[in-house]
């Protein structure tokens, strides 16, 4: 209720703002305003985008409703905080950041007309969100025609570029590649078992998978390959293959909540992770939240970013994160990806000096970020991120100990050569 | 298909993959009998059958929590004081659902499933609300994980074990309460002749709500039963609601030795398949021959003789 009242109360500014829009150039030449020590809106914001002199809007689009509330909770969470933080050190350009959240409720064509809401009606200047590839690809045309601008957090399986879209996850090389040479370099693995649920992302990566371990990895097969519905709860079937195939790894992209069915019950057919290597790239602190610690510890994680990471900036990033949110709860992967949206935005939208979608995606390469959690991110031309990638133990309590991770950034590839 | 394995591995294949299917069998025993009782014998078709599950798990997960933290000795056996107050729990909101609003549509049974698809939808909402959006795990006690080895490689799992146990107990007593007990003699007179029954001294709508709170109850039961196997979530209901069904219409709806053999052969096809072909293909399989029979047989596999 409050929130619509505001929200009336807002838009109504907005078109008395908008009306007095012959005004501006006037207004350009007034004292700054109580939040504002920013330049004059005029010159920041050419294209009629929802920014006044002392505030900025931002949409957050992700589903709080539906299957993957469980996954995209996080996501908004950590964007939230990264808004408050960014206020709180005097916001963008002297501008407070506002944010306008719509739930995209788990369904694609949801999430395309809440992104047409918030571009078209509400002249959001930037928007965080989405998590599954539907999602985003239900919304890309609709960010492409209204030239918006979105941040994109999870991983994901590459293939895909745009001008108006920022990819704060990994793609596929990012995450794979890394964490297969590790395996088959420290654990001597020779043989395979892919398993995923049935959809594009684990079957792209299993595509990629597949080719570099059986081109790249010498003397490596894929012993096995499985993709099972979503939400399947019953693996009895493939965990009794598995054990006739006894791979050397068991590699996994099983997403969801069949996580929990399929870690317990390979823990009750009596596969013991911490001799059988299992590397999975889809399970993060939060999906081991309902797993249980226990159930899943000795696997091997690819990621980015695990909770546990030793570094100031993560340190910080997960006190402040605990403090708004809990002290049970926990981060994931994407949840930190998420939190570099806002931020990324803030510093394309100083280096280009305007809050116009064109000039952001231009000025966006090259942007460093030095207090980013996973240590230090740089967007590539690509509009995907330099990062590394770490392989993580899980402990009994639930939390990762990085046993790796790669010296160098790697460079993101979204079209890998001899991978399609 | 066969060419990949020895003899003796295939020997094994078939009794593990039999063994899978038998635990497959009672998760769907488990969870079609409540939906069987209430549909086949009520004529309610109850979306919010998953729901009902969900409550039982959420129930298992407290019962695990608070044993956890105030009386860890007691831990170990904690699982089946969860198993009856999962039931209770289950059982008095599906009474208090059968009061507010089943038995204003018992003469409008495509009605009920509308609203009842509206409850599942309520009660998703209030379980994220009040459990929160993300998954809990349950923990078990340490007997229950594992599994015995027979051969090297025949290995049978103990929580399989268990289910298949709570299935074969719970189908006895249902089937006992429906077949011997004076009670579900009521049950089976107002199921056929609600007028009937109600002139001959029979308080159908007692009958009624105790019916539907057994289902629920039994639901219940089965939740608490997935914690084993599955995730706990608000939306996790969602998952079974559609193989429940399944397994409940291909058997022929009013009858439990028809859910029963529909869950037998449903697991069986679906756990062979899987072994030899992909598990999204197996689901294709099996359901397309499901389809056919039920195109063959629209009353499903076994049915009451009734005068048309």
């Amino acid at each position: 209720m409050e929130n619509d009242k505001e929200r009336g109360l807002e838009s109504s500014l907005r078109r008395k703002l908008l009306m007095g829009m012959a005004a501006i150039p006037a207004m350009a030449l007034m004292p700054k305003y109580a939040f504002g020590a920013g330049p004059a809106t005029a010159e920041v914001n050419t294209t009629g985008l929802a920014v006044t002199d002392t505030e900025v809007t931002v949409g957050i689009l992700h589903s709080i409703t539906g299957t993957m509330a469980i996954s995209e909770t996080g996501s908004v969470q950590a964007e939230k905080l990264a808004i408050e933080q960014i206020n709180a050190a005097g916001g963008v350009l002297g501008r407070k950041i506002k944010f306008i959240q719509e739930d995209g409720a788990s369904d694609w064509p949801t999430f395309a007309e809440k992104s047409k809401k918030l571009l078209v009606n509400d002249k959001v200047a930037a928007v965080m969100g989405c998590w599954t590839s539907a999602s985003r690809k239900a919304v890309l045309p609709v960010f492409e025609q209204y030239n918006g601008m979105l941040y994109y957090p999870t991983f994901y399986e590459g293939l895909e570029q745009s001008k108006n879209v920022i990819y704060t996850g990994q793609e596929a090389t990012q995450q794979i590649l890394a964490g297969l040479d590790w395996v088959s370099k420290e654990k001597k693995a020779k043989t395979y078992y892919l398993i995923g649920s049935d959809y594009i992302w684990p079957r792209t990566s299993m595509k990629i998978a597949r080719k570099h371990i059986e081109g790249h990895l010498e003397g490596s097969e894929v012993v096995g390959e499985e993709f099972l519905p979503l939400g399947h709860t019953q693996f009895n079937s493939v965990i009794n293959k598995i054990k006739l195939k006894k791979p050397d790894v068991i590699y996994c992209a099983v997403v969801g909540g069949s996580n929990v069915a399929f870690y317990k019950q390979l823990k009750a057919a009596g596969i013991d992770l911490s001799k059988q290597t299992l590397l999975t790239i889809s399970v993060t602190e939060d999906e081991i939240d309902g797993i249980g610690g226990e159930n899943i510890q000795g696997a091997y994680a690819c990621m980015k970013y695990f909770q546990s990471l030793d570094n100031p900036n993560n340190k910080e990033f997960v006190t402040e994160f605990k403090k708004m949110w809990g002290e049970k709860t926990v981060i994931g992967d994407v949840t930190q990806a998420a939190y570099l949206g806002p931020f990324l935005w803030k510093l394309a939208v100083e280096k280009a000096g305007s809050f116009d979608v064109d000039k952001i995606a231009a000025a966006s390469p090259d942007i460093e970020f030095t207090k980013a959690p996973e240590g230090y991110v740089k967007i590539h031309e690509n509009h995907h991120l330099w990062s590394k990638a770490r392989v993580g133990q899980v402990q009994p309590d639930g939390q990762f100990k990085v046993v790796f991770e790669t010296a160098e950034l790697i460079q993101p590839d979204p079209f890998p050569k001899g991978y399609q | 298909m066969f060419a990949d394995y020895s003899l003796a591995e295939l020997g094994s294949i078939f009794v593990m993959q039999g063994f899978s299917g038998l635990i497959l069998f009672s998760v769907y025993l488990l969870m079609a009998l409540g939906l069987a009782i209430i549909f086949g014998q009520m004529g309610v078709i109850n979306m919010a059958h998953g729901e009902f599950m969900i409550l039982g798990a959420y129930v298992t997960y407290f019962t695990s929590q608070f044993f956890l933290n105030y009386l860890p000795p007691l831990f170990p056996g904690y699982f089946f004081l969860a198993m009856i107050l999962a039931f209770i729990a289950s059982g008095v909101l599906g009474m208090f659902i059968e009061w507010v609003m089943i038995r204003h549509l018992y003469k409008r049974p495509l009605d009920t499933l509308l609203a009842t698809w509206g409850l599942s939808l309520i009660l998703q909402q209030l379980y994220r609300s009040f459990f929160g959006a993300r998954e809990v795990g349950v923990e078990l006690p340490e007997w229950m994980m594992g599994s015995v080895a027979i051969t090297d490689t025949i290995e049978v799992q103990i929580n399989g074990l268990f289910v298949i146990s709570l299935t074969l107990a719970i189908t006895v007593a249902v089937a006992l309460l429906m077949f011997k007990s004076r009670w579900g003699k009521q049950v089976r007179a107002v199921v056929q002749n609600r007028i009937m029954a109600g002139a001959v001294g029979i308080n159908t709508e007692k009958v009624d709500r105790y019916t539907f709170a057994l289902g629920c109850g039994i639901a219940g039961v089965a939740g608490s039963a997935f914690t084993m196997i599955g995730s706990t979530g608000p939306t996790a209901g969602q998952l079974y609601i559609v193989d429940t069904f399944l397994v409940v219409v291909f058997g022929g709806a009013a009858s439990l030795l028809g859910t029963i053999a529909s869950a037998f052969s449903i697991s069986q096809a679906q756990s062979t398949l899987e072994f030899f072909l992909s598990g999204s293909m197996a689901k294709v399989l099996t359901l397309l021959s499901v389809v056919g029979i039920l195109m063959l047989r629209p009353q499903g596999l076994f049915t009451l003789k009734v005068r048309r």
